[in-house]
């Protein structure tokens, strides 16, 4: 049997979003910026995915602009917002759980003369709110908290960071990758300024990305060319990726509800079978307030990168916050900053269900995993001798 | 990412386990970084009679362990203590070059188990 429980990492492009692409490739080729019919039909389609995308996170269209991954939404957020806004203030803080991509850019704020700081987590891995407004001030430029984390998947407080973050006039960035599809977004109610959000994680095509910028906002951007996109992002503009993306945010739309409530039970069955049919396993992160897609769970005394491929001789796919997977060699950052060792951190296991999962596949999970991990375990020098 | 020989050798090891009051055992590693190794090994005429490994750590930690028994079982102390870590990658055609410190140490488990064996004699 196959189980590919990985869709954090990848999935696949539903087959309506690539049926409303295809036209787009060779039929529908004109540019949105030429004065003629079939220019006028891509920017049409370019307009209509872009208020697809609005919909789904309560925005007005004309506060989407597209890009070419959410690791580009990240860099224009980031880097865009504190060169545009920088008489501001020098300060910017984002949490110790971000995604990669945020940690990154955070570094080279640094470079450019930023104070960035980093607000931390419980070991659950909910923002720890006091030290959060302790650390926000007037000298405050931007903030940039995840809605919810691709690891563990915990659902932070957007509301409540957004209302601290305004009080002191500053601007409020989320990377949402984790969390639009799977729970309600809505970047009014929730007072968001900038949001960003992947295509891939709406079962849409790679290569797109997007960003919501409240009206009104400019960041400086980083693609400068022919003013596409408001000015924001240049470049002619990738019409068959935009109509997906488009086409995947609506199917979301109709779709997340039952989806979300579909996917929930199943996680909670995987969770629950594992951490009682394999003695010394526990759950990281929160165990309410996490999208309903994710399960993470650390197996004491045995290294993710040697599960994972096991597990994937059996058909069964899933990732791990090991350092030996990291091209840094170090563990996690997201682990670590639950506060959890080094050595228990190596064994862990990231579940991101989705679309193509059912009660079959986590059976079969669950049945299959204590011998898997039995197996490294009796190989292991760690193992105490009762667990043998 | 891995050698067809790194992944048999980490889906079927060779000579996993412990051996009882062995003549010689040596460990590197910690469990901080991810890899541990620890190996056994049973000493008759100056020759490895038998050797047995433990380790925690990634598919390339339990591979290049089970190679390095694999490569000393037989020989004579001063023939295994010729294999290198080098020589353990060329034998699995080879290792992803991030692998290659941080999880091919157990060669050096195994001159670890020799010495602890020629201390013990001397004792």
């Amino acid at each position: 049997m196959k189980a590919y429980m990985d869709y954090g990492a990848a999935k696949p492009v539903d087959k309506a979003v690539i049926d409303a692409m295809t036209p787009y490739f060779s039929k529908v080729y004109g540019n949105p910026a030429s004065f003629y019919t079939i220019g006028f039909d891509a920017y049409n389609a370019v307009i209509k995915a872009r208020d697809q995308l609005a919909k789904l996170i309560g925005a007005i269209q004309g506060e989407i602009i597209f890009t070419s991954c959410a690791t580009e939404s990240n860099n224009l957020a980031l880097l865009g917002i504190t060169q545009r806004y920088k008489k501001k203030g020098k300060r910017v803080i984002i949490s110790e759980i971000e995604h990669i991509s945020i940690i990154n850019i955070a570094k080279e704020l640094t470079r450019q003369g930023f104070e960035v700081l980093y607000a931390p987590v419980d070991n659950e891995g909910i923002l720890d709110m006091e030290k959060f407004r302790e650390l926000v001030n007037d000298d405050t430029v931007l903030v940039s908290i995840m809605a919810a984390n691709n690891e563990i998947g915990t659902i932070q407080p957007i509301k409540e960071i957004a209302k601290i973050v305004h009080d002191h006039n500053a601007i409020f960035h989320t990377d949402a990758v984790a969390a639009v599809g799977q729970i309600p977004i809505n970047v009014k109610e929730m007072d968001i300024d900038l949001l960003s959000f992947s295509s891939n994680d709406l079962y849409g095509p790679r290569g797109v990305g997007a960003i919501y910028l409240k009206s009104g906002l400019r960041a400086k951007p980083h693609m400068i060319g022919g003013g596409q996109e408001g000015g924001q992002r240049s470049g002619s503009e990738n019409v068959p990726g935009i109509v997906g993306m488009g086409k995947a945010a609506e199917i979301t739309l109709e779709t997340m509800k039952d989806e979300s409530k579909r996917l929930k039970k199943l996680r909670d069955r995987l969770s629950k079978g594992l951490l009682e049919s394999i003695q010394e396993s526990f759950m990281n992160g929160h165990p309410t307030k996490r999208v309903p897609n994710n399960a993470n769970i650390r197996f004491s005394f045995i290294e993710g990168e040697a599960l994972i491929l096991s597990l994937d001789q059996i058909g069964i796919n899933a990732s791990s916050g090991s350092a030996c997977l990291a091209k840094t060699l170090e563990p996690s950052h997201v682990l670590r900053a639950l506060g959890l060792a080094h050595e228990y951190a190596h064994g862990s296991l990231v579940f991101t269900l989705g679309k193509g999962n059912n009660e079959e596949q986590v059976e079969y999970v669950i049945d299959s995993m204590p011998d898997v991990v039995h197996k490294l375990r009796a190989m292991s020098p760690l193992t105490p001798k009762e667990l043998k | 990412m891995y050698s067809d020989k790194v992944l048999d050798h980490f889906k079927n090891p060779r000579n996993v386990g412990e051996i009882e009051n062995p003549d010689g055992e040596g460990s590197v590693g910690n469990p901080v970084c991810g890899d541990m190794m620890t190996i056994y090994l049973k000493i008759k005429d100056d020759r490895i009679e038998d050797i047995k490994f433990k380790t925690f750590g990634c598919g390339a930690a339990i591979a290049t362990t089970s190679m390095t028994t694999e490569l000393a079982k037989g020989k004579t102390l001063d023939e295994a203590l010729e294999i290198t870590r080098d020589k353990v990658a060329e034998a699995l055609d080879g290792l992803p070059p991030v692998k290659m410190h941080c999880s091919n140490l157990a060669a050096d488990a195994l001159h670890d188990a020799i010495k602890d064996y020629q201390k013990k004699k001397r004792e």
